[in-house]
């Protein structure tokens, strides 16, 4: 079963402690300046911002066809069955294509270092393994960020949307943005103001659909224009042989 | 003026100068990082390494395979004289293009993973298989260049019976992979401006390589023709300058027709940001190129299909550039500009490309005209090592 992490704004209380709980999970660095800080970044994988009193969490939103796993050649980023988007850094080459395809611009890199890593939420993927929650859905002391089975919290979001339609936007934020998410965010403003892709301009389509639809021509493309430059070669060349047989008989003929 | 037995010439002056920045942002790159060295941040992690160095590097090397396609796999025997030339500079291109990406890659020292770890849905990976296996077969046919000049008889002749399976391959490989390279911008829709998001990027970046392997062959004959003072196959201009015509009109219907069809074509008139760009690309690649070509004196002439060749090669490098950062400017909210120590690596690859084509000029038989006299060889063991300056005759004309 898929597990995801639903996300409610108008229950979070801007405490921070997801932020806190994450960074000590990850081995980073977390005081007041970071605190202060209000975007992700290669230290900060998760960020609770506040827009005129009005909140919202940004973290890897673990898409269930991720572009970034789909663009990396050397398969370093990839889905687990339980849902998260795990990096593997021995793989990684440092090519940055997954930054570049990210439709919300998640992975992060090490700019100043000489072997820069890419940095992003992991949805803690070794206390999934140990049966636990994330360590933000853990901390949070108001329920705002829940960890659960997708389904199980995709009708969770539909029931409170159904329940309290006043203090919504009618809109669970990844149940089908890029074909769905493993985060789903819920939002009393529209979620656009906190940076997060307008839903109709990024679409319902999973990313690597884009360019699936052009590699899967390969396998009859290549064969097929294999097949023409031998064929094309291969009258070209005979034509020149016939002429030059026709050349050598001419001046046999001219030579009698 | 010499100095130290080396003559000092203007040419030679800025090819040390180009080199000497080159080398010292080499330096910071791989002792303080990417982030020293570049402008590129998690908003912008491609800068001009990407869209100038490979996914230009790549376009205009592409003479290669289109001169070798029409020599031995269609028969146009017209046009073997400029063979040589034409694999040569394919091949810089693509090992430069290696040496690009070595600067960018974050880990370069992993670049081997890709043989052993593969994503097979990535686009990337099929780029960077074609990029290796197409470098290996530009050797190959490169190889009999350097095989003639040590008169090594027996390697030539195996070559050469395999040049034809070379060639095709040569073909397929670049087919596959100049439009890759159009397919990397496909999966993200929602970040490019829709003047250069198009699903038919990979057919337009592909016809793009074409047009300017053909403006390559066209201007690097007409130079070299220049430089190395050699006499110039005068038709053989006057047809490829036919061709790259005809190419021209080919892509600017294809670009209308896209245009069009996705409901983009009244916006280009619009002054905006994007459009400033567009009118740029637009302006270079075809209107200066096609309103020059349409005259039969400039197609005769070689000078000035050069100058027309010139103008679709910057026409074309501006598309590329637009496509790998313009069209993300207005997504991303701010403007990429490259730092200075990002464009003296990029420049310096250029100048490593143009020193090394002139030393293989020279000492080997690259120009066929060449071949029959015995070529001098005379620079070959002098400790300075640097020959005459090819470029030195240019500031004649």
């Amino acid at each position: 079963m898929s597990k995801a992490i639903l996300y409610d704004a108008t229950l979070c209380i801007d405490c921070k402690q997801c932020e806190s709980a994450c960074a000590q999970q990850n081995g980073l660095p977390y005081d007041d300046k970071v605190a202060a800080e209000s975007v992700q970044s290669e230290h900060k994988f998760t960020v609770v911002l506040n827009n005129n009193d009005k909140y919202m969490r940004r973290l890897c939103q673990h898409c269930e066809h991720p572009a970034c796993a789909s663009v990396c050649p050397v398969g370093a980023l990839h889905k687990t069955a339980d849902g998260p988007v795990v990096y593997d850094v021995w793989k990684c080459l440092g090519c940055r294509y997954c930054m570049v395809a990210c439709a919300f611009s998640v992975p992060k890199y090490e700019w100043g270092k000489l072997n820069p890593r890419v940095r992003k939420c992991t949805m803690c993927p070794d206390r999934l393994a140990a049966g636990k929650q994330t360590a933000c859905a853990e901390i949070c002391p108001v329920g705002a960020t829940k960890f659960g089975d997708r389904d199980a919290l995709v009708a969770e979001a539909q029931d409170r949307l159904r329940q309290n339609p006043s203090n919504y936007v009618p809109q669970i934020y990844g149940l089908k943005e890029v074909g769905g998410t493993s985060v789903l965010l819920l939002s009393s403003v529209p979620f656009q103001q906190f940076g997060l892709p307008n839903a109709e301009r990024i679409g319902d389509t999973p990313l690597p659909e884009y360019t699936g639809r052009v590699m899967e021509l390969m396998p009859d493309f290549i064969p097929l224009w294999a097949l023409v430059l031998g064929g094309v070669y291969w009258v070209s060349n005979r034509r020149k042989e016939v002429a030059e047989v026709e050349a050598e008989e001419r001046a046999m003929r001219g030579a009698k | 003026m010499t100095i130290m037995n080396i003559k000092v010439t203007f040419w030679r002056v800025v090819f040390a100068v180009i080199m000497l920045l080159g080398i010292y942002s080499t330096y910071v790159r791989y002792l303080h990082g990417l982030g020293a060295v570049s402008n590129m941040t998690d908003q912008f992690p491609w800068g001009i390494w990407i869209g100038f160095d490979c996914l230009c590097g790549v376009m205009l090397a592409a003479g290669g395979f289109c001169v070798t396609g029409a020599v031995y796999i269609f028969h146009v025997e017209r046009l073997h004289c400029i063979v040589r030339p034409a694999i040569l500079t394919a091949f810089l291109g693509y090992v430069l293009f290696i040496v690009g990406l070595l600067f960018d890659l974050g880990r370069p020292w992993y670049i081997w993973h890709m043989m052993v770890y593969q994503n097979f849905h990535s686009v990337m990976l099929e780029v960077g298989f074609c990029v290796m296996t197409y470098t290996t077969v530009l050797f190959l046919e490169f190889l009999p260049n350097v095989l003639e000049r040590f008169n090594l008889q027996a390697p030539i002749r195996w070559v050469k019976k395999i040049y034809p399976v070379l060639v095709c391959l040569g073909i397929l490989l670049s087919t596959l992979h100049q439009s890759s390279l159009g397919s990397l911008f496909l999966i993200f829709p929602e970040k490019m401006h829709p003047f250069w998001y198009t699903p038919a990027q990979p057919f337009f970046f592909f016809i793009s390589a074409i047009i300017c392997g053909l403006a390559m062959t066209i201007f690097e004959s007409t130079l070299s023709a220049r430089v190395f003072g050699r006499s110039l196959e005068r038709s053989v201009i006057a047809e490829l300058s036919g061709v790259l015509y005809v190419a021209l009109w080919v892509m600017a219907l294809l670009r209308l027709q896209d245009y069009v069809h996705r409901n983009v074509f009244m916006s280009i008139f619009k002054p905006s940001y994007e459009a400033y760009f567009l009118w740029l690309e637009l302006i270079l690649a075809f209107v200066i190129p096609l309103t020059m070509l349409s005259f039969k004196k400039v197609r005769t002439n070689p000078h000035l299909s050069y100058l027309a060749a010139l103008s679709a090669i910057l026409g074309f490098v501006t598309n590329r550039l637009n496509v790998a950062m313009t069209s993300m400017e207005t997504w991303v909210g701010h403007h990429y500009v490259p730092k200075w120590t990002e464009v003296s690596i990029s420049v310096m690859i250029c100048a490593i490309g143009f020193f090394v084509f002139t030393l293989c000029a020279k000492y080997l038989p690259i120009f066929e005209d060449e071949h029959h006299a015995v070529p001098q060889y005379a620079h070959v063991g002098e400790p300075a090592g640097v020959p005459v300056s090819a470029h030195q005759p240019t500031l004649v004309h």
